[in-house]
């Protein structure tokens, strides 16, 4: 697998080089900006997504059709790193290291978007959580999100060893557009079910809730994993620590030395 | 057990073996128990300075106990309830709690330490014997209270008047009744409840999360939306009772993924709508995987494939989620054509 | 031994000083004196796992203190109010007062939480705590004559204390416990015949209702509560009465028990160990988290966690109920609902397993007498096998418990890991039995070995000859009366299956079970014969060692 993941960084860096040093720019002057960045898109597309994809995006037996997923999607799945994927999965593509840099991404969403009309990438007034109902977005996300991503977003199995991730320190575009597109074999939510203002409410709940400054009244959290995870603390340092003690309550003292 | 077992001198027990009276190890017994170890002394019971060291740490340990308590008393006047400080390497967490539970522990932990210390180093470790005394009394005690026992049953002639025993009994094994009977206003008997949910024909599915009627436009192929019928609000008093039952989790596959033929009939354009209460104990299952059409329970990983009337694929769960048929009124909005036809959520002795 | 006083050498009061004074008028009301004579003294062998139901006492104390204190806080009722306390969260959710005021008691009562949290922690350790000492007791024997009684005692107390816990982790109304609560409902619908009647009664009518947490709330604080301290005291009582069972050793007979007075030294040590149990439990109070409600929301029935589990202790249950494959019987318009109901009764099954056992082996040694002297569990192999065999039981149901967890830990399948469950579950117990037989009868062959042949010295000697030996240090005395202290039972045989006038008798199916359960305990292959006094003799007084 990581033979793949190394050609494809290759695929995707000469890719990178030839977009850098093609001869662009003067030739096409009199194209707008917009079907510029559609073709380095398309190219960037050829290189590193069209193998599973298909040439035009249809899709093969190695992946979906990307015709009218839109531009949220692309943002999603390429900026988180899970795409492009290595060929060989096991059950689930999982988020990785992003290769691509953000105008890259912009250029391939662009592409796809003029695929199909789909979800377009959201604005940072849409997903910013300042201002949002935080308690609101508690209440949406047990209804929607908990049951799993766990409680506060630590995330949860699913079947065959798929699983939900961690939400912690993922950046709120991606939760947004995660809601919006449904990545893989999470469900979609989209605006017409779950509000754009519905969205920013659970963004902000998981930014009061599962971030590094998240205050945890009690002391460590112990993951947030509920019984399971408190049940180990209690055996191993409650239990642990009180048979130590006892040790020293029942052991003998040092005899002084036989002179 | 009975006098047709195994004899007693057949058993494992009858075995004598002795444990090793005192004495000393000898050609006959070479394991022989040598009794009692010497007592030897520890430091602090022949060096005064040693001991004194000992009565001085102990004396530190009560001290500081106070300390401690003291140390509670002012956190809890001086630290706001409110106040979070970052403590490495636990985290963000409360100021107040950390600093009481701190001193508190450090409190009593301080008095036990010093106590035990002051048990180990200065008090006698001298080891001294108990002899043990059979827990079962002497014969001549058994046979008095035995006699004692005749006398009295004798005396109060509950043998013989056999009439008085009877009703005594009678009268007290059903007295309890009572107490059973007061229970039964405990809760209403179940009649058809279970059976039924807030659903009817003409009621709207109201989303969750907007609280607005649901369209068929609204649901796309891949989402998941939970729903409530018309009507029944977050405030009313009966809220939590009916949704318990009435939860609804709709999706919408591609018709022509749709599998049992029943379910296909009973969406609208391949939305359906299925309880969100599991079958097997009433956990709201909802973890929907879009591409499989799998939805797991967190609680028991029953799993169900909503492609195919929601019909169990592994886990506990006895049978399959129950359907709600749909379709869509004059305005254009989805509704219930009916109740559910078969109970929701866990399966109980009646439901058949 | 005895401090008996002797108020009539005293030949007037006037020069008693006032504790004496104090201790006289009590005496003549409470006669204090005769109790004080047979218990201030008493003698408690030192050993730490002895003090493993001390730890359970004391965190059940401190349960009971802070109990009392949140109950001046708690509001055990349903009825839904809006929170606006100090959790910005959760401002403005609907919830039950009984949420409510636990927020409360956690942000708004100054040291509420840490009160909380004390209980919390107090009540996983208590139970932990009663689990393995109730292992110390099962692998020692301690359970023989004359502590049967004290053994179902300590039963009832772990039993009704997962009870106690389950009822107690429901009261603040929260996402999690409500889930654990529509689980029961489940569970008792399950019931054949009664299980609709059951629920309804219980919740006051359908799931959720508006009655539950006020009847938790009285059997938590009154009714089982009240029963276990009941219990406690009366076990507390026979282990005073019976005295402490000690290990084998020098000096320590059947007869006796060696070790330290109450008055001064266990006073001392005793009574602080419960400070020192009270400090570690707020320590851990003050670092560790525990059921963080506020994380978890209020309960409402269409909602839930991925992660959803019970406490710790009823954590096996969970495993049971997540492993049985889901059957159904519908008959006669009835349903059978096999997949909750089975779980449900091997729920109890489990725990009973361990709690008859000290009776069955009874049964087979047919032993009557009194036993003080513990035993070490490698010399009572098939006791221990299957006190193994019933600890992997356990956890492995443990692991079925939480095998979301271990899946999203460890990347496995769920499925798998539920698959792993159902097959360990028959399989693992029987590998444990096994795996444990064999090294019980290892140990007992090195101590064997030991006895007959010394210690192992590490200094290698050569001999003239230019053999290299291990020189082998013979045993003190006090090792070798401790290493052969123990008892060996011999298998029991069915009698003669004929009279003394020739008729035959038939021999009863029990009593071949009896014949047969004995051999497996007391046969060749289950223990080592001990050391006789001829073998020593003839090795000892021999080449020495060789």
């Amino acid at each position: 697998m990581a033979a793949v993941v190394v050609l494809l960084i290759a695929l995707a860096a000469i890719g990178g080089l030839y977009s850098a040093v093609a001869p662009t720019g003067q030739a096409k002057a009199d194209e707008t900006a917009q079907s510029l960045t559609i073709t380095e898109g398309q190219r960037l597309y050829s290189v590193g997504c069209a193998s599973c994809h298909g040439t035009g995006g249809q899709g093969t037996s190695d992946g979906p059709s990307l015709v009218g997923v839109g531009a949220a999607a692309v943002d999603f799945q390429v900026a988180t790193g899970r795409m492009p994927a290595a060929t060989s999965q096991g059950a689930q593509i999982p988020k990785k290291k992003n290769i691509y840099s953000q105008a890259e991404i912009d250029q391939l969403a662009a592409y796809i978007a003029s695929l199909g009309t789909g979800p377009s990438v959201p604005t940072e007034e849409q997903y910013d959580p300042d201002g949002a109902d935080i308690a609101k977005g508690g209440e949406l996300f047990r209804t929607n999100c908990a049951q799993c991503h766990n409680f506060t977003g630590k995330g949860g199995a699913l079947t065959h060893g798929k699983f939900a991730p961690d939400l912690e320190g993922v950046d709120p575009k991606h939760i947004y557009e995660a809601m919006q597109t449904g990545p893989q074999n999470m469900p979609s939510f989209p605006d017409t079910t779950l509000s754009e203002k519905n969205k920013k409410d659970i963004i902000a709940y998981l930014d009061a809730v599962n971030s590094e400054d998240t205050v945890e009244p009690g002391g460590l959290g112990l993951g947030g994993l509920g019984p399971v995870s408190e049940g180990l603390f209690a055996w191993i340092f409650g239990l642990g620590a009180l048979i130590a003690v006892a040790v020293w309550v029942a052991a003998r003292t040092a005899k002084a030395k036989k002179s | 057990m009975s006098s047709q077992d195994i004899p007693e001198k057949n058993l494992p027990a009858a075995q004598e073996t002795e444990h090793g009276a005192v004495g000393v190890a000898d050609e006959q017994n070479p394991f022989a128990d040598p009794g009692l170890p010497p007592h030897e002394h520890r430091v602090q019971d022949i060096d005064e300075q040693a001991a004194k060291r000992s009565e001085r740490a102990v004396a530190l340990m009560f001290t500081l106990s106070m300390v401690a308590t003291v140390a509670f008393i002012v956190s809890y006047v001086a630290i706001p309830h409110d106040k979070a400080i970052y403590v490495f390497p636990i985290g963000h967490l409360n100021a107040l709690n950390f600093a009481l539970g701190l001193s508190l522990g450090l409190a009593l932990f301080l008095i036990g330490a010093g106590a035990v210390h002051w048990a180990r180093t200065l008090m006698s470790d001298e080891e001294l014997v108990d002899e043990r005394h059979a827990i079962s009394a002497p014969p001549e005690v058994k046979a008095k209270v035995l006699a004692d026992f005749r006398q009295g049953a004798k005396e109060s002639a509950i043998g013989r008047r056999k009439l008085v025993r009877n009703t005594m009994f009678g009268a007290l094994a059903l007295f309890p009744l009572s107490g059973v009977m007061l229970l039964r206003d405990l809760g209403p008997l179940p009649g058809t409840k279970l059976r039924h949910t807030l659903w009817s024909k003409g009621k709207l599915l109201v989303n969750m999360n907007t609280n607005e009627p649901l369209r068929p436009s609204d649901v796309v192929v891949g989402s998941l939306t939970f729903a409530k019928p018309e009507g029944l609000e977050e405030h009313d008093h009966e809220f939590q009772t009916e949704i318990a039952k009435a939860a609804l989790m709709i999706v919408r596959i591609q018709p022509d993924d749709i599998k049992d033929k029943r379910e296909l009939e009973w969406s609208h354009e391949g939305i359906v709508a299925y309880s969100k209460i599991c079958t097997h104990v009433g956990c709201p299952i909802s973890l929907y995987e879009q591409q499989t059409h799998h939805v797991l329970c967190p609680c028991h990983q029953s799993t169900f494939d909503l492609s195919d009337g929601a019909r169990v694929i592994f886990g506990p769960a006895g049978h399959a989620l129950p359907q709600l048929r749909i379709g869509v009124n004059d305005e254009g909005y989805l509704e219930a054509l009916g109740d559910f036809s078969e109970p929701v959520g866990p399966s109980f002795w009646e439901r058949g | 031994m005895s401090t008996t006083k002797n108020s009539d050498a005293r030949s007037s009061r006037e020069k008693a000083p006032a504790g004496e004074r104090v201790a006289d008028w009590a005496d003549g009301r409470l006669g204090i004196y005769s109790l004080a004579k047979a218990n201030m003294r008493k003698i408690f062998p030192d050993h730490w796992s002895f003090m493993l139901g001390e730890v359970c006492m004391y965190s059940f104390i401190i349960i009971i203190l802070t109990g009392v204190y949140l109950t001046l806080f708690f509001h055990p009722s349903m009825n839904e109010v809006e929170y606006h306390g100090s959790y910005i969260p959760l401002q403005g959710q609907l919830m039950s007062e009984a949420f409510n005021s636990t927020m409360h008691i956690s942000f708004d009562v100054r040291g509420g939480l840490l009160i909380r949290q004390i209980h919390h922690w107090a009540a996983l350790i208590f139970l932990a705590g009663m689990f393995v000492h109730m292992m110390r007791v099962f692998f020692t024997g301690a359970f023989r004559k004359p502590r049967e009684v004290n053994w179902l005692f300590g039963f009832l107390l772990f039993v009704l204390g997962m009870f106690t816990g389950f009822t107690g982790y429901s009261l603040p109304d929260d996402l999690l416990s409500g889930t654990g609560v529509r689980f029961m409902e489940g569970a008792v619908l399950s019931v054949p015949v009664v299980g609709t009647y059951l629920s309804f009664f219980l919740f006051g009518g359908e799931f959720p209702g508006g009655d539950f947490v006020a009847r938790f709330y009285s059997v938590h604080v009154l009714l089982l509560p009240g029963i276990m301290l009941g219990l406690m005291v009366a076990h507390l009582i026979l282990v005073f009465y019976h005295k402490h069972t000690q290990f084998a050793g020098p000096g320590k007979t059947n007869n006796n028990v060696v070790g330290m007075p109450l008055l001064p030294v266990y006073m001392a040590k005793a009574g602080g160990f419960f400070f020192l149990v009270f400090g570690v439990i707020a320590v851990i109070s003050a670092i560790a988290t525990i059921n963080p409600i506020w994380s978890m929301g209020p309960y409402r029935p269409d909602q839930v966690s991925t992660g959803a589990q019970p406490d710790w202790y009823m954590g096996f249950s969970e495993g049971l109920i997540r492993v049985m494959p889901g059957w159904e019987i519908n008959f006669w318009g009835h349903t059978l609902v096999l997949g909750v109901f089975i779980p449900l009764m091997i729920f109890p099954l489990v725990l009973v397993a361990i709690a008859v056992y000290p009776f069955i082996e009874s049964w087979v040694t047919g032993d009557k007498r009194e036993h003080h002297i513990l035993d070490r569990p490698r010399n009572v192999p098939t006791r221990t096998a299957f006190g193994v065999a019933w600890i992997t039981w356990y956890m492995v149901l443990l692991i079925g418990g939480g095998n979301d967890l271990w899946a999203t830990h460890f990347h496995l399948s769920i499925n798998a890991i539920t698959w792993f469950v159902r097959i360990a579950f028959f399989v693992a117990p029987v590998l444990a039995f096994i795996v444990t037989k064999r090294i019980c009868l290892g140990l007992q062959r090195r101590d064997k070995d030991k006895v007959l042949h010394g210690r192992e010295s590490g200094i290698i000697k050569r001999l003239p000859h230019g053999e290299f030996i291990e020189v082998h240090e013979p045993l003190s005395q006090e090792a070798l009366h401790t290493l052969t202290a123990h008892e060996q039972y011999e298998p029991a045989m069915i009698g003669a299956t004929v009279d003394e006038n020739g008729v035959e008798r038939k021999v009863k199916g029990t009593e071949k079970l009896r014949a047969k359960l004995s051999k497996s305990y007391y046969g060749e292959d289950s223990q080592i014969p001990k050391p006789t006094a001829e073998e020593y003799k003839e090795i000892t007084s021999g080449h020495g060692h060789h």
